[in-house]
């Protein structure tokens, strides 16, 4: 599917709310440092997919799931892999902007303090922020609240908090359904210069967004018969230029049911 | 059904397309009349009916540039979009072709020392059912009509050749009908680009269906075999 080595890759991807099937046989290739999206109508299954790339889906009970997820070569599911420690690699961006009730500058050091970081704190804080595109507006009040930012803000630091951790892959969650359609932008253009460095996978239902940002895009569906499987995927150039499958079509198009 | 009104935009754009299209076909018809029958006063309408073919294509372009700004259309719709802002010039362009003869017409008058070249009207008439071809393939969505199209440009690059080499023995034979001949090149220029522009609508069909520019050959599969 890809012109390159995927950096994630899933084959067989079941997941299920106890015997509730919500995600089904997936097989997605993630392009290296490329911005992939996820897109489909609600309950089709993209934000547990999503969560499958660094098993925060563990974190509910009664989820399981089938299939391998394959990140460089290792087996995300597989027997000797510590969850914590692929949520450094995989990090995530969620819908709202949830920064703790810290400073602006705890924020950010928070994971690499939990990570017992030896280096340079200042120098991670202030990079990680100057990558998130936010440095120039906290630079004078780090020690200040970020609950006191505005929302657009807020995401750029949670992004900023991702990144100190050295991530190889940043999950997003529907990160601008929050945010006013400035900061909407401010957040896209800033996914497009992390890309450079990052793998970005983003759940998004604002197919413009999609359009915009993405290099690639899988679209996910839902029937009653199936739940969560994969229409098509292609490069976001063609999917939404002239998409293969007529349910493609008709979904980005806006006339879906 | 879900974006019934925007679905009926489109439906109304692409009725105003064909109705643009009908007075173009007027224009080349009446153009070539008044070539026909030397009345000067039906080449003079044409000239200044040219005004109404312009004003509709900006029209035209205007209500795609609305659509497309306040639509977000993706897939189809923006082909559709796009298809209709490129057609519409095409077919403006045509006009200003039918416009060229008209004033052609008027330019040589009513006493003219030589008959029209025969391939003429048969050239407009060629370019005519091209342009009538191209239009239907839009509406019915139809890439073999559209292929069609393409292939009769042949016939009408055939006749150009043919005209325009007896008027060139024309004029070594006959000095005097140098320049009637030479206004009959025009008019033979304008229709041949005429038929240009017929394809050319029909390329952009090809690409509003299929979402490929150029040639293609549809199967029974349908929608996305290969050229």
């Amino acid at each position: 599917m890809l012109d390159q080595d995927p950096i994630l890759q899933t084959r067989g991807l079941s997941v299920y709310y106890d015997t509730k099937k919500v995600v089904t046989d997936v097989n997605l290739d993630v392009a290296r440092n490329r911005i992939t999206s996820i897109i489909g109508p609600s309950g089709c299954g993209k934000s547990t997919l999503l969560r499958c790339f660094n098993r925060m889906n563990d974190l509910i009970p009664s989820a399981r799931v089938e299939g391998q997820v394959m990140f460089d070569g290792l087996d995300l599911y597989g027997h000797d892999v510590d969850p914590t420690e692929i949520r450094y690699l995989i990090g995530m961006v969620f819908q709202r902007p949830n920064p703790f009730p810290k400073s602006i500058y705890d924020n950010v050091a928070f994971g690499p303090r939990i990570n017992g970081f030896k280096g340079d704190m200042d120098e991670l804080v202030e990079r990680s922020l100057v990558r998130a595109a936010i440095w120039d507006e906290v630079k004078d009040r780090l020690n200040t609240s970020a609950l006191a930012l505005s929302g657009g803000q807020q995401q750029r630091l949670c992004i900023a908090r991702a990144l100190a951790v050295e991530p190889r892959v940043i999950l997003m969650d529907e990160p601008c359904s929050a945010l006013d359609p400035i900061a909407t932008l401010a957040i896209e253009e800033l996914m497009r210069e992390l890309s450079e460095d990052y793998s970005i996978i983003i759940v998004t239902h604002n197919m413009q967004q999609a359009a915009r940002v993405s290099h690639y895009t899988a679209f996910l569906m839902v029937e009653e018969a199936r739940v969560g499987f994969m229409v098509e995927f292609g490069e976001s150039r063609q999917i939404f230029t002239n998409p293969e499958d007529e349910r493609t079509e008709a979904y980005i198009t806006g006339r879906f049911g | 059904m879900v974006r019934a009104d925007f679905d009926r935009s489109l439906e109304e754009l692409q009725a105003e397309l064909v109705e643009l299209g009908e007075i173009v076909e007027k224009a080349i018809n009446k153009s070539m009349d008044a070539l026909e029958s030397r009345d000067l006063t039906m080449a003079y309408e044409v000239v200044a009916e040219d005004d109404v073919i312009d004003e509709k294509r900006f029209e035209l372009e205007e209500k795609c540039i609305n659509l497309i700004a306040t639509q977000q259309p993706l897939a189809i719709d923006l082909r559709t979009l796009l298809t209709v802002l490129h057609i519409a010039v095409e077919l403006e362009r045509m006009g200003d072709y039918a416009e060229g003869i008209g004033k052609i017409c008027m330019i040589i008058g009513d006493d003219v020392p030589m008959e029209l070249p025969k391939q003429l009207p048969l050239m407009a008439k060629a370019g005519v059912i091209m342009l009538q071809g191209s239009l239907k393939s839009l509406v019915d969505r139809d890439t073999d009509l559209a292929n069609n199209v393409w292939d009769s440009d042949d016939e009408v690059d055939e006749l150009y050749d043919g005209v325009c080499r007896q008027i060139f023995l024309d004029m070594g034979e006959h000095p005097k009908t140098i320049e009637a001949s030479t206004h009959f090149l025009w008019v033979a220029h304008d229709l041949e680009r005429i038929a240009d522009r017929a394809t050319n609508i029909a390329e952009r069909v090809i690409f509003m269906v299929t979402g490929r520019t150029g040639r293609y050959e549809t199967t029974q599969e349908g929608k996305k075999s290969s050229d």
